[in-house]
């Protein structure tokens, strides 16, 4: 088993656990660390591709990641802002509670 | 410095930049209002009577012809004319004003309103002096128009009257009417000839050979005498001049008798070379004269029959003035329009006197004008009494000293030497007897007799603002005469530049002792009804209204004129301003209605046709699109988990799809 | 100096409708005087227009043209001549005055302003574009402003009569476009002057009748209806009087002043050169259309109670006299009348100018009168004015007067140029038409007669007299009317040379 093998079974399998942690909890802080660990589990696909890629040595991999770090950040605050928003309006963050969009 | 026609602009632009400075003047400043008028046409009279000794000394007439602006690269041109007839117009019209500006100054020294009043007498002594010294048709219509307008504003002076008012309305499209006669024929001679300029080194309208080739002369010589009709109030637009007495008695003076009403006169003697063009015609029906001294008899026999019955001493005056116009309408009619100048000379000066008379009477009975509450102002009133009997002796043409005889007789023997007809001479003849006997009415009503009521009863003698002109005038009321007696005619000779023809000293014998002999008959007729028994009282019947209860009525009201005009023309024109505007309320704006209503229709149609058909097809799909829509929807919750649940089931399916199409 | 005046002088009022419009909401005094600065504008941009302008040059001057749509061939052609310098400066001149004259309290002075201006720009597009997309834009654009200055800040009447005024002059524009759409089909071409070249060799007729028989006569039609009404030409007029009789005053001024001499503009720079004979073939039926429209239309203003609706019919009057004798210069003159078709011409554009200034003046008067009567506006409310107000009756007077025609205000000049002309051309019309002088002294002088003479009564009891506000605007347009009427040279040296040009003088 090589190392570039080694490392997408890794991010595989911590793709697998933020999905079922997206689709089992009920709580919307949860799901959004789920998907978190699912974008990490991408990052980790492009770091491995670059490392272990034909051409290691320009920093192309490093500035996916950083860029996704960024974005994922941006994400997070978004959906956080999300999250307070509909927690003011239905005094809850169940996600099975709001199916309306309408408010 | 001479008074060459360079020079002559001076005349009408020293009261015209009067008119404009007292325009500008704050309404207070009255008194210098009144010097600035009076000292800008005494000035003009200086000037006028410069521009006479230049006329006399000069072979022709002098003109100065400059173009007033260009149109469409051809210029149009006016000019200014110095001949013998304009600077004895100037020269009237300057001492008249002169006379009438300084009355003013005293007449109404009480108006709070006399700043604007001298304001418009300063304009329309310019305009009046324009007209006299232009030598263009059109130069000489716009003056003419602008008088009109200095007339309108002066005959409605005292506007808060609706008398006055309506008067002043009356005026001006009375004239307007006439005037609109002028434009055309003025347009016709430009047709014709292609200038309005009189003299023009040969290429004017009055020059011979222009004259010789004029088309229709007839036509636009009636035209242009339309003109005359209006301004100089002759049949049928007399009606006209006695309502104008509405304005203050100056300007009844000044405008109504002595100087714009003659301008209709002084426009056909201008113009005379063009009036008496048709008369080597034979074949046109009448000659355009011919009319003229029909017109001008009747207006005289017209106005003063209606003289003769007026109950307003101004009123007796203003007939009085239609009549004499007639008469020199009739001199002109006749062939002699040196006697009609004449004539408008000596009546501009007896007859403005007569009219300040009649103010200064006036103004010392406070407003008082209807002869029956006169009387007895002989005693109270000396000054105007003397120079009143004056001007009432030159009107009526007692013999042998005073103007108004020489002129009348002047247009009396024109008369008689006029072959077409004898109607004229009669007309004129029985107009002296006429003359003869309101002159003496309105003498005896006003001075003799006992004063009638408390007005006339109290008056005393105005000041010397008002006396002073009186004898200016009189004294042109006695010698004006001498210039053209028939032994030594200097004003005919003066006017036409021929040499000095003498004749009779008197004229011929028989028409004079005829002339004479009415005179006395129409005074004594008068002096018994009215002089021997004067009426005591205001509320006494006119002796001649008792004697003739149905004809004095009629003869009051100026013969009628007025309602026949109201139950004629006015009502015609009032029902054509109806007709036109319910033609256009009902025809115009109805067809417009009527297309919009029909539009309106068509639309309603197109619509309902669309809400059945079009409208009906296209419910129906979007209702079904709606009832398939309905079920879809219901399958959509926003549980986002069983979304996220089918993306991953989604996602392993197309995985595994993947794998087994990449199978080996 | 080159810059694109012209471009300036149009779009100069449109930059000030925007600025206007984005001024703060409360400040008044502001928004009145930027507008009345940027409708002045005009003026100034018509100093170096005036000081460049060569009256002989042939042809259009300070030209700007620019392809805009070049697929359909359209472009911003502009230019100017004698002609459209003077109706520049009358619009020049009557806007700012408009302005003035409602510059009393008035809801929502803002919005007005920036209508005000929007339309004065059309107006000002419209005299100076000289291809027809262009001028079509601004003929039409200009009902846009005008029907809300009307619907918006009219008398009580104001929606009917703008809904009136909207539908008949879209109306007579629909026709005015399907002929120039068939214009364009036919030659291929929207400039006026191409079109003018292929009209005058009758390429035009031909190529149109190639498509079938009707349609030269069809097409000049409806151009002439869409003209017709905007003048308006006898009996194209019953949308005038509810219009003028509702406006708010300043709009009254500027439609009666200005935006009814698009509509001769158009006849003199469109219908004539582009359709020179069919325009002969009618101009018997036309003259008679004049003529009636300067007698009827005079004879119905003596039966109006509206002072305002009296002087919408003078308005008619006064313009059908400037057809007359543009038709009848067109009617073809009989040889050597050259000198006579200069006089008519020229006399129909001074008195498009000299109408514009007496009637402006005569709606600001009018204006002012219903302002002291709280709206009312009939001859039998008001009674005695001149008594307390002679600065009113004296301004009025001189516009009165000029509307009457009095010598030495600027309306004899062009009465009296128009039927010295017209008595040469068609003596019979000129004849017949000089009613309509008189009845316009009928009538201007019972309006005087009711409101200004007489006792004081209704509202001209305790009426007060002009402020100086309100006697600026007045004073100026009677200073002009005055200039004008002494001094003609003023207006006639700009267009002399055009006339020449027109009349075929050589």
């Amino acid at each position: 088993m090589s190392a570039l093998q080694a490392c997408l079974l890794f991010s595989s399998a911590l793709f697998a656990l933020g999905l079922a942690a997206a689709l089992a909890r009920r709580t919307a802080i949860l799901v959004l660390l789920a998907l978190e660990l699912m974008l990490s589990a991408g990052t980790v696909n492009l770091v491995a591709f670059w490392r272990y890629g034909p051409r290691p040595a320009d920093a192309s991999g490093l500035l996916f990641v950083l860029f996704a770090i960024a974005i994922s950040a941006a994400e997070a605050g978004v959906g956080l802002a999300l999250v307070i928003a509909v927690r003011r309006h239905h005094a809850s963050i169940r996600l099975d509670q709001p199916a309306r969009l309408k408010g | 410095m001479r008074a060459t026609a360079e020079h002559l602009w001076a005349i009408p632009a020293l009261p015209l930049a009067a008119a404009a400075v007292i325009s500008l003047l704050p309404r207070r400043c009255a008194r210098a209002a009144c010097w600035f008028a009076t000292a800008s046409v005494a000035s003009g009279l200086v000037w006028s009577l410069a521009a006479l000794a230049e006329a006399a000394r000069s072979a022709g007439p002098l003109v100065a012809n400059f173009a007033w602006f260009q149109i469409a690269g051809a210029p149009v041109r006016l000019g200014l004319l110095l001949d013998p007839l304009g600077a004895a117009m100037c020269v009237m019209v300057t001492a008249i004003c002169t006379a009438v500006f300084v009355f003013s100054g005293g007449y109404m020294a009480e108006d709070r309103n006399r700043k604007a009043f001298f304001g418009y007498l300063s304009l329309f002594a310019a305009a009046m002096l324009g007209l006299v010294i232009a030598n263009s048709l059109l130069l000489l219509f716009v003056c003419w128009e602008i008088v009109g307008s200095a007339s309108y504003l002066l005959i409605g002076f005292w506007h808060e009257r609706p008398a006055a008012a309506a008067a002043a309305k009356k005026a001006f499209l009375t004239t307007r009417i006439g005037d609109l006669g002028l434009f055309l024929g003025m347009l016709w001679l430009y047709r014709s000839d292609g200038t309005l300029l009189f003299y023009d080194h040969g290429a004017g309208v009055l020059d011979p050979a222009v004259l010789g080739r004029l088309a229709a002369p007839t036509g636009i010589a009636l035209l242009l005498f339309c003109g005359a009709i209006g301004k100089s109030g002759q049949f049928p637009l007399q009606v006209w001049l006695p309502d104008a007495m509405e304005g203050p008695t100056p300007v009844s003076a000044l405008i109504h008798a002595a100087t714009m009403v003659a301008a209709g006169v002084f426009l056909l003697a201008r113009v005379y070379p063009l009036m008496a063009a048709d008369q080597a015609l034979a074949q046109v029906p009448f000659h355009a004269l011919s009319v003229v001294a029909g017109i001008g008899a009747l207006t005289a026999l017209i106005g003063a029959a209606a003289a003769v019955a007026q109950a307003d001493l101004k009123r007796v005056l203003a007939y009085s003035t239609v009549s004499q116009l007639g008469y020199m309408m009739l001199a002109i009619g006749v062939g002699s329009w040196v006697a009609a100048i004449f004539h408008l000379l000596t009546h501009a000066f007896f007859k403005a006197l007569l009219f300040l008379g009649a103010g200064s009477v006036i103004h010392a009975t406070h407003h008082e004008q209807q002869l029956r509450r006169l009387g007895g102002l002989g005693r109270r009133l000396p000054a105007t009494f003397a120079t009143f009997a004056i001007g009432a002796m030159s009107l009526a043409g007692v013999p042998f000293l005073l103007s108004g005889y020489w002129s009348k007789e002047a247009i009396l023997h024109a008369a008689a030497g006029w072959a077409p007809s004898r109607l004229p001479l009669l007309a004129a003849l029985a107009g002296v007897a006429l003359t003869a006997f309101y002159v003496t009415r309105m003498v005896a009503l006003v001075f003799a007799g006992e004063a009638r009521a408390p007005a006339a009863a109290h008056a005393t003698e105005s000041g010397p603002s008002l006396v002073g002109p009186l004898f200016f005038l009189s004294l042109g009321a006695v010698l004006l005469g001498f210039v053209g007696t028939p032994g030594r005619p200097w004003l005919q000779s003066f006017l036409t530049g021929a040499p000095l023809a003498r004749e009779a000293p008197l004229g011929a014998p028989s028409l004079v002792l005829l002339s004479a002999g009415l005179l006395v008959a129409g005074a004594a007729a008068a002096w018994s009804l009215y002089g021997r028994r004067p009426a005591r009282s205001a509320d006494a019947p006119d002796p001649l209204a008792q004697r003739w209860p149905r004809l004095f009525p009629f003869l009051a009201a100026g013969l009628g004129f007025d309602r026949l005009y109201a139950r004629t023309v006015v009502r015609a024109a009032t029902f054509a301003a109806a007709a036109a505007d319910d033609l256009d309320r009902t025809i115009w704006d109805g067809s417009v209605r009527a297309v919009a209503a029909a539009a309106v229709r068509t639309g309603a149609a197109g619509r309902s046709a669309e809400e059945r058909a079009l409208n009906g097809g296209f419910s129906a799909a979007t209702a079904g699109m709606r009832r398939g829509a309905r079920a879809i929807h219901d399958r959509q919750r926003g549980r986002a988990q069983f979304y996220l649940g089918a993306l991953a089931a989604g996602f392993i399916a197309l995985a595994a799809a993947i794998w087994w199409e990449g199978r080996p | 100096m080159t810059a694109p005046w012209l471009s300036l002088v149009i779009f100069t009022p449109w930059a000030g409708a925007l600025a206007v419009a984005l001024l703060p909401r409360g400040a008044e005094r502001t928004q009145r005087r930027a507008t009345l600065l940027f409708s002045l504008s005009t003026l100034l941009w018509a100093a170096p227009l005036l000081a460049r302008f060569h009256p002989a040059a042939p042809g259009l001057q300070e030209v700007e043209n620019v392809a805009w749509i070049p697929s359909l061939h359209i472009r911003y052609h502009v230019g100017l001549d004698g002609l459209s310098l003077v109706l520049v400066l009358l619009a020049g001149v009557v806007a700012p005055a408009a302005l003035l004259a409602s510059s009393g309290p008035l809801p929502h002075r803002r919005l007005f302003g920036s209508l005000f201006l929007l339309l004065q720009g059309t107006a000002l597009g419209a005299f100076l574009t000289v291809d027809f997309f262009a001028w079509f834009l601004f003929w039409e654009l200009s009902l846009v402003p005008a029907y809300f200055l009307l619907r918006l800040w009219g008398g009580a009447g104001a929606a009917r009569a703008a809904y009136q005024f909207i539908l008949y002059t879209l109306g007579g524009s629909v026709l005015l476009l399907l002929g120039f759409i068939a214009l364009y089909a036919a030659a291929g071409t929207l400039d006026f002057a191409a079109l003018a070249d292929l009209g005058r060799s009758g390429e035009l007729a031909l190529r149109l009748a190639a498509c079938g028989r009707i349609w030269p006569a069809a097409v000049f039609g409806g151009i002439l209806i869409g003209l017709a009404v905007k003048v308006p030409l006898f009996p194209f007029h019953t949308w005038l009087p509810p219009a003028y009789a509702e406006a708010p005053p300043g709009l009254a001024m500027f439609l009666t002043g200005v935006m009814s001499k698009m509509g001769l503009y158009g006849i003199l720079r469109i219908l004539w050169p582009i359709f020179p004979s069919a325009l002969r073939a009618a101009a018997p039926v036309l003259i008679g259309l004049a003529v009636a429209g300067a007698v009827l239309p005079a004879l119905a203003a003596a039966h109006q109670s509206r002072i305002r609706r009296m002087l919408a019919y003078a308005s008619v009057s006064h313009v059908s006299t400037c057809l007359i004798a543009v038709f009848a210069v067109a009617a073809g003159s009989p040889a050597r009348a050259a000198g006579a078709a200069g006089d008519a011409l020229g006399g129909a554009l001074f008195q498009m100018v000299s109408h514009g200034l007496s009637a402006a003046a005569l709606f600001a008067c009018a204006g002012i009168l219903e302002s002291r009567a709280e709206g009312r506006g009939d001859l039998a409310d008001f009674g005695g004015v001149q008594l307390a107000a002679p600065r009113l009756a004296g301004l009025c007077a001189v516009a009165v007067f000029a509307s009457i025609g009095l010598p030495g205000l600027n309306g004899f000049i062009g009465e009296f140029l128009i039927f010295r002309g017209l008595f040469t051309l068609n003596a019979l019309a000129a004849c017949v038409a000089v009613a309509g002088l008189f009845f316009t002294a009928l009538y201007l002088l019972g309006f005087w007669q009711k409101v200004f003479h007489g006792p004081a009564a209704g509202a001209g009891a305790g009426f007060r007299d002009l402020a100086f506000s309100e006697a600026a605007p007045l004073a100026g347009l009677a200073a002009l009317i005055v200039v004008c009427g002494v001094a003609p040279q003023v207006l006639t040296w700009m267009f002399n040379p055009l006339v020449a040009r027109w009349a075929g003088m050589p």
